[in-house]
């Protein structure tokens, strides 16, 4: 590992203010800021213009392996990972075998460690085979050399309120969250694969109703208050969910929120076309939701920007709308989406950004060593973003096996330059390192 | 026009001309030697997912009365099990250089997809509950041979409007040609989004079929009752939703006494003594054997008016 001279950088003190200078880091540690005076051994990186912030963490990725490495790899989604300014992902537990034993735990991250690129925080289910019926080993997940602190069923909702209440005690003593995939399957067919509301009408596509989502984060938070536990909306919808989770933080409740690149910027309207690139759950919902999410990005109610990277083989893609995957890519884009819609704009700074990819999702995760601030002794977890860049995403460009991303074709304003694990590159303008 | 997708598709001089063509082709289906050269050396697919007597047949009729080579091909059920994906299952027939597929499938939107990825025109023969444009242009066909212009004439869908393909493409075909649309159903049975839905498109909305019948509408279409829906989960029971929404014979003595020239459609296979009575399916108002017979003249005319380019015309 060289050590590193960041020259020229811009970032954020503690209190937000952006200052300028130089940024050094010896074997992984950030040593000093603003004037470096020894800079021997150092190798230097001219940063003019660039602005460095903590590693993104984000907190819900899907890794696919094991069972699924046609569709992504750890390896393929760590190099996503670092090229989109990561420094660590919670891989979720949606796997085969599911991750609900502290053995499966480990085995996910120790091909983390493997490759090197990011940390990956494996995510434990809540249920033994994602079931939702009987507690997984949640203990013996966290006592594993994984620490697993973040659990979910991802993809389906813990909608058993004894099963959830259940969850939430158990988990307390050790300050473990559930992330939960607010959705009430009961309150939507079971082919519901859009939102319901005029669009799906139209079309003809089942829809699952915004009060499946605010019921159950409801009803969680009514659970987080009985039991004292800890709730994590994973990727909220809509205005009426975001609502809820408000009303919950206003009263103390310990419930924090994630929003997903594509539900800020991505509207419903995408869906006239059938193409199953825009099926995601929970569906892109209509303008008044997404203007809603901002919103609530903006002022705090949404903790963290989580990507819901969900890598889909094209052959799982390419059925009928109703039959096709859920999901889309997220891992290398979701700075520049979410720069070039809050930054460039004005509704967020940069600052902001280091809050809600960065300082909040690794709080949420407990991860100590990640979303620290850009201070000496500080761990070398770092980004280097350039805000001024126009970035056009091709697809056949990316790192993940997949192909399933919504934002080909389009140009964005904000690129992630260079991400450091622990004082190494693990990429640099758009190419991973060797891992 | 290279697909017939939607109904939306179909400007109203499409439609015009289209019901148009059709009119001729009900002439020649009419004479003892049916066959016309014109799609001689076309290739067509029927490529049906999903079972269907009507509607196939008169495709295959259809193509055969023009000359065309029809093969029909029955696809497997629901494509997320294993195997093919709809694309590979599609991409596999476009590689034998056909001239159209036909397309029905239990999913909405399988036509849309399928167009983006065929050289082959596409029509839509039913795409879940979605959209059905040909019959809404046999209904209109029908429609119009016993009333004339629907201009102004007040049509009322009635029933399952949620999981209804004849409604969708209906709404869209009839206001094309200048009816007043009214839709009834129970709350649980209307599409969601259908008030803004129905604003927009100048539809009218009620739960109310009696007060909709009192008022003589030109036409009464009534929708089929799925088996799988009538376990309670959109009405409580059959017995019910007949009192609420069946054209039983008193509803039909009450339409015909509020307009004598009222006309009954129904796309079929009918639930008799559920949504409609068999006085009403049999009555001198159904118009429900004309609609079986306009589907091939209609069926004719959007394949002719597709795959009888200039380089065929001689």
């Amino acid at each position: 590992m060289s050590d590193l001279l960041i020259t020229g950088v811009t970032w954020h003190d503690a209190d937000g203010t952006p200052r300028t200078g130089d940024v050094a880091v010896r074997e992984g540690t950030v040593t000093e800021v603003g004037r470096v005076e020894d800079t021997e051994g150092l190798t230097r990186h001219d940063a003019d213009g660039l602005t460095l912030l903590p590693g993104f963490v984000d907190l819900h990725t899907h890794l696919r392996q094991p069972g699924r490495e046609d569709a992504e790899t750890v390896v393929s989604g760590s190099r996503a990972a670092a090229v989109g300014g990561y420094t660590a992902v919670l891989a979720m537990a949606n796997t085969t075998p599911v991750t609900d034993t502290a053995e499966a735990a480990e085995h996910v991250q120790r091909l983390g460690r493997d490759c090197g690129l990011v940390d990956v925080v494996p995510v434990g289910a809540v249920t033994k085979g994602l079931e939702g019926a009987e507690l997984a080993e949640l203990g013996l997940m966290h006592r594993s050399r994984a620490r697993v602190t973040v659990f979910s069923d991802d993809g389906r909702c813990v909608a058993d309120p004894r099963v959830m209440r259940r969850a939430l005690e158990y988990l307390r003593p050790f300050d473990g969250v559930v992330s939960q995939h607010s959705q009430d399957p009961s309150l939507a067919g079971p082919q519901a694969c859009c939102h319901e509301g005029e669009l799906s009408g139209r079309l003809g596509l089942p829809g699952w109703p915004p009060v499946a989502e605010a019921s159950i984060i409801a009803r969680d938070a009514m659970l987080a208050r009985h039991t004292g536990g800890r709730v994590h909306v994973a990727h909220v919808s809509t205005a009426e969910g975001l609502d809820v989770v408000r009303w919950a933080k206003e009263r103390g409740i310990r419930m924090t929120a994630e929003v997903a690149p594509h539900h800020l910027a991505l509207g419903t309207d995408l869906l006239t076309g059938y193409d199953p690139v825009y099926k995601v759950n929970p569906p892109l919902r209509p303008t008044e939701d997404q203007e809603a999410l901002r919103e609530g990005l903006a002022d705090g109610t949404i903790d963290a920007v989580a990507t819901d990277h969900a890598p889909h083989a094209r052959h799982d893609k390419e059925h009928a709308f109703v039959d096709a995957a859920f999901g889309m890519l997220g891992l290398e884009t979701a700075f520049s989406v979410v720069h070039d819609l809050l930054v460039t704009t004005g509704r967020m700074t940069m600052a902001d950004l280091a809050r809600v990819l960065s300082t909040a999702p690794a709080g949420i995760a407990r991860l100590a060593d990640h979303g620290r601030p850009v201070a000496p002794g500080e761990p070398a977890n770092l980004v280097l973003v350039d805000p001024t860049a126009a970035v056009t995403v091709d697809r056949d460009a990316s790192h993940s096996l997949s192909r399933n991303t919504p934002w080909h074709g389009r140009t964005l304003t904000g690129a992630v330059h260079t991400t450091i694990l622990r004082g190494a590159v693990t990429a640099r303008e758009g190419e991973p390192a060797p891992c | 026009m290279r697909h017939l997708l939607s109904s939306a598709d179909l400007t109203r001089d499409d439609v015009r001309m289209l019901l148009a063509t059709a009119a001729e082709m009900h002439d020649v289906q009419r004479r003892d030697v049916k066959k016309l050269p014109t799609l001689r050396g076309r290739t067509i697919i029927n490529l049906f997912f999903e079972d269907s007597t009507r509607t196939r047949s008169s495709f295959e009729i259809a193509g055969k009365w023009m000359s065309a080579d029809t093969i029909n091909i029955t696809g497997k059920g629901s494509s997320t099990s294993k195997g093919e994906s709809l694309r590979d299952t599609v991409m596999t027939i476009d590689a034998m250089s056909v001239d159209c597929v036909v397309i029905r499938h239990m999913a909405s939107g399988a036509a849309h997809q399928v167009a983006q990825w065929v050289d082959a025109s596409v029509v839509n023969a039913g795409d879940g509950t979605h959209e059905h444009p040909t019959q809404a242009l046999l209904d209109a066909y029908t429609m119009e041979q016993r009333l004339g212009s629907l201009e102004g004439r007040r049509v009322a869908i009635v029933g399952d409007l949620t999981h209804s393909r004849v409604f969708r493409s209906n709404a869209i075909t009839l206001r094309r040609l200048g009816a007043e649309v009214t839709l009834v159903a129970p709350p649980t049975l209307m599409p969601s989004g259908i008030r803004p839905w129905a604003e927009r498109d100048g539809l009218h909305l009620t739960d109310d079929l009696d007060a909709v019948l009192a008022d003589g509408p030109d036409a009464v279409m009534m929708l089929r009752v799925q088996r799988e829906r009538m376990s309670g989960g959109f009405f409580p029971t059959p017995r019910e939703y007949t009192v609420g929404f069946g054209l039983t014979r008193d509803r039909l003595r009450a339409l015909t006494d509020a307009n004598p020239e009222a006309v009954i459609c129904h796309p079929g296979p009918m639930n008799r003594g559920l949504e409609i009575s068999a006085d009403a399916a049999d009555g001198a108002r159904s118009l429900v054997l004309d609609q079986v017979s306009a589907g091939v003249a209609v069926r004719m005319a959007v394949l002719y008016h597709l795959l009888a380019g200039e380089e065929v015309a001689a």
